[in-house]
């Protein structure tokens, strides 16, 4: 009987917990997409809960993913590396704004050669990925490094295998550089790729770049520091090298403009400067103009204020770029279109 | 009959209906999630199949960018890993069931059998970690170097072995699939095996048979219909493998020639893709590759299940 009791009373604990659960999470802010931001989101979503006492529950998916639960309503946020058009965005009834930018660094893993001593151009890595130089001492890559001893290794090229705004931004600058890139391949979250490896995930690039003798890949820049990778400086437009740094980033973001176009639909590759890294990126935020749940969008524009006020420090430590003051003060104004019964959603708090 | 007797015997007749009734509803639903998830993967593939029609089957080009979808390198990558995890998996199976049944010393046998029955519960997982981090350095460092150098300067199939050295590919893939079929195959050849009347062994021992000859004209024959039905479930276990094989396939859309060169499987190519597959059309295609590979381990296992069923009544 008493081991009845015990059952009973562990699953009315059971329940009750999970009711609590579930109440705890309708308070949360529920957002999916790009694993590009996913570091800084994770540091905003701590620091946030720490002030507010509201969480921040994000879901690295990828871009695509996150476009498609935004667009089912599961979460109330999507993020994507990727912006959409306007009519995509007019046919879904969601409004777009960047969160934040970043850079795209090719990396390698080549015996001899250490991190930083590579210089790469556009057209190499266009060539490179296409498949027409197959080894590390070609002399396109010799020109570009003569003070290097490049070794007579096949060159291990490595992709993303899903789909992602990361793959999407590199497809984006060769394309940029390479007509034969447009013309044969295009950009897009995954593409037909000619030759080599595809990994899973950008941790997946890392890994199999860490683990393939000859391997080059391309990754978003923490990934690269964490992994301590061999990462390639880049002939930028202006025709001058640059290093991968906060610095670079930031030079690229800065020239990028976001005040003459529709839905800051601005792709921020081979920018010019002589200081600006060439495969540079950005995150957007999507959410829906008129939300089922304005008390969860109001909620979640309120988190974005706040980053966007607090988190810069935060995203800077992660080698991230914050927008423009002047953008963001753009943005806020936008988000007034983000309306329930005819009011903006930010001002019922 | 006491009153009281009658009301009990109407309790239990009730009861043992809702019983029987409980054990069908069981049944049914067995049969109706098959059929559901059949047609569903029916529906889904609607829009793919009637816009590549049965050129989907041999299309190579993969190209998301440009929603021009088709299912020849992911069918192809999975046939050929497949049957070359069988040709390198099935032998050593046979190996090790002969030896559990004919050779080994009995206090021997239950460590062994129980170690192959653990190889069957490594999850998948783990298997394509090992294959990435452990199996992929030593294949690009040293087993795919001596096969460029030596077979790969065959003509013919110097082509099967040409290529740079990726580590990870093909051939790689083939290899861990071939381990983990492995405790699947050994069982059922085991148990196949020990089918074989202890009589019929033991006369042909007396006539002065060897062990290679026991096992050549009594037991093979004896068993034959058991042995393909086993390969079957090995073949169907390998067919459908999605997580080891991802690790350590590649993730290319494209047939080659080479054993060393990356390709893809159609459970990898929709692990991979399915969360960041944006349109519809893309969607469809890989639920489309879903219904054949649905198609493909059906008719396998199908074949297995008859072949294993004939045994029986032999």
């Amino acid at each position: 009987m008493s081991f009845m009791k015990n059952i009973v009373a562990g699953a009315a604990a059971a329940a009750l917990s999970l009711g609590m659960a579930v109440a705890a999470q309708a308070d949360d802010i529920s957002g999916a997409g790009s694993s590009f931001i996913y570091p800084v989101f994770a540091k905003w979503g701590e620091a946030y809960k720490t002030a507010t006492g509201i969480g921040l529950n994000y879901q690295s998916i990828g871009s695509g993913g996150g476009i498609k639960q935004v667009e089912a309503k599961t979460v109330t946020f999507g993020a994507s590396d990727k912006p959409l058009s306007d009519d995509e965005l007019a046919a879904q009834g969601l409004v777009q704004f960047p969160m934040i930018s970043g850079g795209i660094v090719p990396m390698y893993n080549i015996d001899g050669i250490e991190p930083g001593q590579l210089v790469l151009d556009g057209t190499t890595v266009a060539d490179i990925y296409l498949g027409k130089i197959t080894m590390w001492n070609d002399p396109a890559i010799a020109a570009l490094n003569p003070d290097l001893t490049l070794p007579a290794q096949p060159i291990v090229v490595v992709h993303r295998s899903d789909g992602s705004g990361t793959t999407f931004n590199f497809t984006d600058y060769l394309s940029k550089i390479s007509a034969e890139w447009k013309d044969q391949i295009g950009s897009d979250t995954a593409v037909e790729w000619p030759v080599g490896l595809g990994a899973k995930g950008s941790e997946g690039v890392a890994n199999t770049v860490k683990q393939t003798a000859g391997a080059i890949g391309y990754n978003e820049y923490a990934y690269v520091i964490q992994n301590n990778l061999g990462y390639a400086k880049m002939v930028n437009a202006a025709g001058k090298v640059v290093e991968p740094s906060l610095d670079t980033f930031a030079s690229a973001a800065a020239n990028a403009d976001w005040t003459g176009v529709k839905n800051f639909h601005v792709i921020i590759t081979n920018q010019p400067g002589d200081n600006s890294w060439p495969i540079a990126a950005s995150t957007w935020v999507m959410i829906h103009s008129n939300p089922d749940d304005p008390a969860a969008a109001s909620a979640a524009l309120t988190f974005f204020k706040w980053a966007y006020e607090n988190g810069q420090q935060e995203a800077k430590d992660l080698q991230y770029v914050a927008i423009p003051d002047n953008v963001v003060a753009l943005i806020e104004k936008s988000w007034d279109a983000i309306q329930h019964d005819g009011k903006p959603v930010l001002s019922m708090n | 009959m006491e009153p009281d007797q009658t009301s009990r015997t109407n309790r239990l007749l009730m009861q043992d209906r809702a019983f029987v009734s409980l054990t069908w509803l069981s049944a049914t639903t067995v049969v109706l999630v098959l059929a559901g998830v059949m047609l569903s993967l029916l529906w889904d593939s609607i829009p793919a199949l009637s816009t590549f029609g049965p050129s989907f089957l041999w299309t190579e080009r993969w190209s998301p960018a440009k929603e021009i979808f088709g299912a020849a390198a992911p069918i192809f990558g999975t046939l050929v890993t497949s049957i070359i995890a069988m040709i390198i998996g099935v032998p050593l199976s046979f190996g090790i069931a002969v030896f559990l049944t004919e050779i080994c010393p009995m206090p021997l046998r239950r460590p062994i059998g129980i170690a192959i029955e653990l190889l069957a519960g490594i999850p998948s997982i783990i298997y394509g970690l090992w294959g990435f981090f452990v199996l992929a350095p030593v294949m690009q460092h040293t087993v795919q170097p001596f096969l460029i150098e030596t077979f790969g300067q065959v003509p013919g199939i110097g082509l099967l072995f040409s290529g740079a050295p990726y580590g990870i590919g093909m051939l790689t893939a083939s290899l861990v699939l071939a381990i983990m079929i492995l405790p699947f195959v050994t069982s059922v050849t085991r148990d196949v095996f020990e089918t074989v009347p202890v009589m019929l062994r033991e006369s042909a021992y007396g006539m002065g048979m060897t062990t290679w000859e026991v096992v050549r004209y009594i037991m093979i024959p004896y068993t034959r219909l058991g042995l393909v039905g086993g390969i079957m479930l090995g073949l169907g276990r390998a067919l459908g493998e999605t997580m080891a094989v991802t690790f350590v396939i590649g993730n290319s859309h494209r047939i080659a020639t080479s054993l060393l060169a990356p390709a893809t499987t159609i459970s990898a190519s929709i692990a991979n893709e399915f969360s960041e597959a944006t349109s519809g059309l893309y969607t469809s295609s890989l639920i489309a590759l879903g219904l054949i590979l649905f198609v493909i381990s059906f008719s396998v296992l199908a074949m297995a299940k008859w072949l294993l069923g004939r045994v029986e009544t032999f």
